[in-house]
């Protein structure tokens, strides 16, 4: 783990919904940092907002207070197309179902997000074989979705997101919709990315075990900040 | 490259779905350019009509004949060249649906005053010398299998009983738009038989007269010119460029015309809102991918290009095949109507109008979705999987 400045430091966050007339408070100033090469779990009941905090450190949501720094940059004052391009340079995303597009190969999957990048094809397609073979799907990479486990699938979800080389990945309960022994490889491939690649990895999850896997476990309870504990 | 690929397999995601809405706009398509190609076939007339010849008629009615002696007088006016002149004949071969226009004319001098009518010259003396026989349009020779010497016989509505005529020449159009479905026959053979038939018949009459003229910006001039000659006469005259004469018989059917000018129309409105509906509900089937796309850092551009490109992809290969099919639809068309319809073809505007319409179709049918799509909330989206 880094000792410098921490990658993400949020302050005084706040985020609130209109229900016509009403205003629902969901995160009521949150202040969190996390540091590069730290793998955070975020905890909580159902409507804690820990989703929510999710969504506004990945810059797909917006705060309705506070500021939410991440590699110095306030992505809270970034304008629409501004957070794009943050995203596809910054974030790499995994989500509970995988969000695979059905009509490519795991190949094309992965090569999506290099897309937005500045590779020729040659270079993208050997990304994309790298990243296939760090999580051990070198010879799936013609297979179509429908065609994979859901492990394989989210294998091949955590080879998209980290295939632009972000420092921070999102994972929204990455492992929700898997079996035990296939979610704790996922969580054994997210380990290994903080451990050998430094990676910053931010997940919301329901499983204690799952976050077990985490160095820090941060719980929301009603949108703060409940307490911070060590991982069982 | 990725993204087109992208784009086809999203095209051809539902199989079923996709063919349907292709075989949807194969049908729209070309039931527009069927349509399109009857309403010039109908307009095709007064298209190939000469700006040299006027037609002189009854001021009462077409079906009122003129003195056979307005001819002499005719060619007196300033300005007239030549005068020929003709009597619809409407006769029945076999039967009503083999329908194809007749003229009984002053051969002599009909066809210098119609040089689009190319006939060898062998087969012109030929029907020239023959009172009996009859010059005919290529394309009814071929339909019916006439050949020169052959007789053919007609029933007259007009003039009743059966007539005989013999095929001395077949001629070709000069140039495409050349009606080659008509029959000419010596308007000597109809007076004299008409004389002959009933000895007690008055003075020879014609049905219009065609006036040549050396310059067509003398036209009107020259009409009025005619016109004044028999002012007050017994037969006023009606004169008239042979282009007004063609759209007068248009303008007859002018409602049927605008009806299916407006049902061209209508069927490409309809697959307009057939397709529109398919391709909001691929957007909407696919929100959470959008979301997904859009979580990944593409931008709104990026969904849009995707759905307008489907959607026009679909188009495009509907508008071409729908194009393809009207070529034979129009052959159908000609050899079931071409007696009504001399000149049915689709010609390169029809075909411009058709592909037009399949591109509007698939730019239209994509634009309330990719609007949609490309101002989707992703959090609501990717929450959309779940």
């Amino acid at each position: 783990m880094n000792a410098g400045p921490p990658l993400i430091r949020i302050r005084g966050l706040q985020k609130a919904y209109r229900r016509g007339d009403q205003e629902i408070p969901v995160l009521q100033g949150i202040d969190l940092d996390a540091g590069y090469g730290e793998f955070v779990a975020l905890m909580g009941p159902s409507g804690s907002g820990k989703s929510t905090l999710l969504n506004l450190i990945a810059g797909i949501d917006k705060p309705s207070a506070g500021t939410i720094a991440i590699g110095g940059v306030d992505i809270a004052t970034l304008s629409e197309s501004e957070l794009a391009d943050w995203r596809a340079a910054n974030l790499g995303f995994v989500f509970q179902f995988y969000n695979l597009m059905p009509v490519l190969t795991a190949a094309e999957n992965v090569e999506l997000p290099l897309l937005l990048s500045s590779l020729s094809a040659r270079e993208r397609r050997e990304r994309v074989s790298q990243m296939l073979e760090l999580v051990q799907l070198g010879d799936r990479a013609e297979h179509y979705p429908n065609e994979l486990s859901g492990g394989q699938q989210q294998r091949v979800a955590i080879a998209r997101a980290l295939a632009t080389d972000p420092q921070l990945i999102v994972a929204d309960e990455p492992t929700g919709d898997l079996d035990r022994h296939t979610g704790a490889e996922v969580l054994s491939l997210l380990e290994r990315l903080v451990r050998e690649m430094g990676k910053t990895i931010v997940m919301v999850t329901h499983d204690p075990k799952a976050a077990a896997s985490a160095m820090r476990l941060v719980h929301l309870e009603k949108g703060v900040l409940a307490e911070e504990v060590e991982p069982a | 490259m990725f993204v087109l690929r992208l784009l086809l397999k999203n095209a051809f995601r539902h199989r079923l779905r996709t063919l349907l809405t292709i075989v949807g706009l194969v049908v729209a398509v070309s039931a527009f350019g069927l349509i399109r190609t009857i309403l010039e076939a109908w307009y095709a007339g007064a298209e190939a009509s000469s700006s040299t010849r006027l037609i002189t008629r009854s001021a009462t009615s077409l079906v009122v004949p003129l003195p056979l002696a307005y001819g002499d007088r005719l060619r007196s006016v300033d300005g007239v060249r030549s005068v020929s002149w003709a009597n619809w004949f409407g006769g029945i071969y076999k039967e009503p649906r083999n329908f194809f226009p007749q003229f009984a004319v002053d051969a002599a001098t009909y066809l210098p005053l119609h040089p689009e009518f190319v006939i060898p010259l062998d087969q012109r003396i030929d029907f020239l010398r023959d009172r009996g026989g009859a010059v005919v349009g290529r394309k009814l020779a071929a339909k019916h299998g006439w050949q020169i010497g052959d007789k053919v016989p007609l029933i007259g509505t007009i003039y009743g009983g059966t007539w005989s005529f013999t095929v001395r020449a077949i001629y070709s159009g000069a140039e495409s738009s050349t009606d080659e479905n008509q029959l000419f026959f010596h308007w000597t053979y109809l007076d004299e038989t008409l004389k002959k038939r009933s000895p007690t018949r008055r003075g020879a009459a014609v049905g219009v007269y065609v006036v040549g003229i050396d310059d067509p910006n003398n036209a009107a001039l020259i009409g009025a010119r005619i016109d004044e000659q028999f002012r007050n006469s017994r037969a006023e005259t009606l004169t008239e460029t042979e282009k007004a004469f063609q759209l007068g018989f248009v303008s007859m059917s002018e409602a049927i015309l605008v009806a299916l000018q407006a049902v061209s129309f209508i069927v490409i409105v309809i697959i307009m809102a057939v397709m529109a509906n398919t391709m909001t509900m691929t957007a909407r089937e696919r929100l959470a991918e959008y979301a997904t796309l859009k979580a990944l850092g593409f931008g709104p551009g990026f969904v849009v290009r995707l759905l307008f490109g489907e959607s026009l992809f679909i188009a495009v290969i509907g508008g071409a095949l729908g194009m393809l099919a009207t070529l034979p639809l129009a052959q159908a068309l000609a050899s079931v109507a071409g007696g009504f319809f001399p000149n049915v073809h689709v010609s390169p505007g029809t075909l411009a109008l058709q592909a037009a319409a399949a591109l509007v179709v698939g730019g239209v049918a994509a634009a309330w979705p990719a609007w949609r799509m490309s101002r989707i909330d992703i959090v609501a989206g990717l929450r959309h999987v779940a």
